[in-house]
């Protein structure tokens, strides 16, 4: 299945070896890193990149090779969880609301406006700050301001799927609620959600890199993607700070939205091409 | 068909609420308002009518597909409308529906292997071994080959779903089906296959048939008695040939003589054309439903509704034309 998808799909095939790539690499980044990525040196700081540090060196002389390779860890971490956690909780949320509809839904619906209604970055702070800074508020906190998005995709594609034929073919079989959810309606609804998550991994990854930076997120001196981003805006002449973690974010990010297309189509016998 | 009636709809409603929340319409469309009528076990029953005179929702309450407003339905001596969950879904068992359009009705995700298993894991039946072999005995009987199972819907031509869709709704054994424009989406050269298939399943299985159809030609085929429809009323119910010759409601004879039947027959008093549109199920005219496009309406129509009589042998009218006749026949006597 995947070779087939891969021999039809080019993107798909970029992305998931992008995504692979990465995913290859935090696994073994704390053998191949040439350098400890907390080791400070003051003597070598700014260094632009060299045959001895390939991507420079930041404001305190650390390799950032080093610590771009280490980074991916968290990053990945944070994002896959994020994303996992509220996607989940916007499917079960969502999916009831849709399918129960009336007053149920206008209900859950208002309290799902009610978080996004705040800008998602200040209430994330808020959260994590109130909870104490660790990496796991801050994950929570993402999840929580994270999850209305999916539960409106979720509702949408339950409310155009549930008075489908195909719907009511099933209850006129007697298939039970849960049945009807999970059999017909679900596997309609899962595409959107799987490329509404791809979309956001990458900006997963920043708004954790932000929560981060400002203290909240992984404390620092953790390698972090974000946090090294952000160092490097400060120091603005040393164009290499920011630009090798910033690519890391992008290539990352740009893998998972392109293996979401894929897989988006691969879930969708329609769209399959010979296959 | 038998004398035995099998399905027996008494004074059935089915309002839908329009407008929901905080708006403070409370419409109700009047999609089925006071129903009465016996399907007998054996027979197909034909029901036309306009396009939104309330014939699919109709077949579906019957079902109990939909929480009825009114009145009741039994099937043998079950009482449908009251029955919930675990007796509910025995039920299902014994009534099934085949849809108009067999690509919506098919799960575009599943493959029809997939989709003929699921009455059998739905109601826990047979092993797996059994049931395998049901479902390949199922496509057989539809005119379908094992390797079928394994395509997705849009791998298929209109009439085979549609074969996959009589499939499924023939799993379970059930002794009652409704056909709810079931032959309406597809060509004509296909119509004939799938009502032939229908036909010759209807005769191995005993089943008993509502269809439900706006072609009255496909219906004149198919039916042994035929109902017609109007605005969420029946307004005539008679055998076939008390239909198509003997048509009595002005309604039913309008309908007819927009369609052309193949019977030469057939050519009651010339040609009656509808005039004006259908008006809204949400508020229904008083009296005659349809005496605001009736030929032949008089004072009475607007005032009075008319009630269902029999002009003999079940030959089911109700327009105060038949009260003349009735009134007629009174005082000959
Ligand atoms: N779920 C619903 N909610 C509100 N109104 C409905 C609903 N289902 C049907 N109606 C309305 O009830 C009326 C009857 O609809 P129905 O589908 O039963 O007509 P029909 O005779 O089957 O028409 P067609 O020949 O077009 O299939 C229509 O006015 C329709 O708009
Ligand atoms: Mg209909």
């Amino acid at each position: 299945m995947l070779r087939k998808l891969m021999k039809s799909d080019a993107t798909f095939t970029m992305g998931f070896v992008l995504f692979i790539g990465w995913i290859v690499i935090a696994a073994v980044a704390n053998w191949i890193a040439p350098y400890d990525t907390l080791a400070q040196n003051l003597a070598i700081r700014f260094q632009p990149p060299t045959g001895a540090h390939w991507f420079g060196t930041d404001s305190i002389g650390r390799d950032i090779l080093s610590r771009v390779l280490v980074g991916s860890r968290i990053s990945l971490f944070a994002g896959l969880t994020t994303i996992a956690l509220a996607s989940t909780f916007g499917l079960i949320y969502g999916g009831i609301a849709g399918y129960v509809g009336g007053i149920v839904d206008d209900v859950m619906m208002r309290v799902s406006e009610m978080v996004l209604a705040f800008p998602g970055i200040i209430l994330a702070m808020t959260i994590a700050a109130a909870l104490g800074p660790s990496l796991f508020n801050s994950l929570l906190a993402m999840v929580v301001i994270w999850w209305p998005n999916y539960a409106r995709v979720m509702r949408s594609m339950v409310i155009a799927n549930k008075n489908e034929e195909y719907v009511e073919a099933s209850r006129s079989l007697g298939a039970s609620h849960l049945r009807v959810f999970f059999i017909e309606i679900l596997p309609h609804s899962l595409g959107p959600m799987l490329v509404l998550a791809t979309l956001d991994f990458g900006n997963a990854i920043l708004l954790f890199s932000g929560l981060s930076y400002l203290g909240l997120g992984s404390p620092p001196p953790t390698p972090e993607w974000g946090a090294m981003v952000a160092d490097g805006a400060l120091n603005f002449n040393y164009w290499w700070i920011s630009t090798f973690p910033g690519l890391a974010i992008l290539t990352m990010a740009v893998g998972a939205n392109f293996i979401g297309d894929g897989l988006r189509d691969l879930l969708d016998p329609k769209l399959r091409k010979g296959m | 068909m038998s004398d035995e009636v099998l399905v027996k709809v008494r004074d059935l409603k089915m309002h839908f609420q329009v407008g929901r929340g905080l708006s403070l319409s409370k419409a109700r469309v009047r999609a089925v308002d006071g129903v009465s009528f016996d399907i007998y076990r054996g027979e197909t029953l034909g029901l036309v009518g306009e396009s939104g005179c309330g014939k699919s929702t109709l077949g579906r309450t019957i079902l109990g597909l939909y929480r009825a407003s009114g009145g009741s339905v039994s099937f043998g001596d079950v009482d449908v409308l009251s029955r919930r969950g675990r007796a509910m879904k025995e039920l299902r068992r014994k009534m099934q529906l085949i849809f108009q359009d067999p690509s919506a009705s098919l799960n575009s995700r599943r493959t029809v292997g997939q989709i003929l298993l699921e009455p059998f894991i739905i109601h826990g039946i047979g092993t797996k071994a059994e049931r395998a072999a049901a479902v390949a005995e199922l496509v057989e009987r539809v005119g379908l080959s094992s390797w079928h199972l394994s395509r997705y819907p849009h791998e298929m031509s209109g009439g085979q779903k549609q074969r996959v869709g009589i499939a499924r709704a023939l799993a379970l054994r059930p002794g009652f089906i409704v056909c709810d424009e079931a032959v309406s989406a597809l060509d004509v050269s296909i119509q004939a296959q799938i009502i032939n298939l229908l036909e010759d399943l209807q005769s191995d299985y005993g089943l008993t048939y509502l269809f439900i159809s706006h072609n009255l030609s496909v219906v004149h085929h198919v039916s042994d008695r035929v109902g017609v429809m109007y605005l969420g009323k029946i307004v005539e119910l008679g055998s076939h040939e008390d239909i198509y010759r003997r048509a009595f409601h002005p309604y039913s004879k309008a309908l007819l003589a927009a369609v052309p039947v193949a019977d030469p027959e057939r050519r009651p008093e010339g040609r009656m054309l509808l005039a004006g549109d259908v008006p809204s199920p949400i508020a229904p005219p008083g009296g005659c439903r349809f005496h605001t496009r009736c030929p032949s309406a008089m004072e009475a129509c607007a005032r009075i509704e008319p009630e269902l009589r029999d002009l003999g042998g079940g030959h089911l009218v109700a327009c105060h034309l038949s009260d003349e006749k009735g009134k007629g026949g009174a005082t000959q006597s």
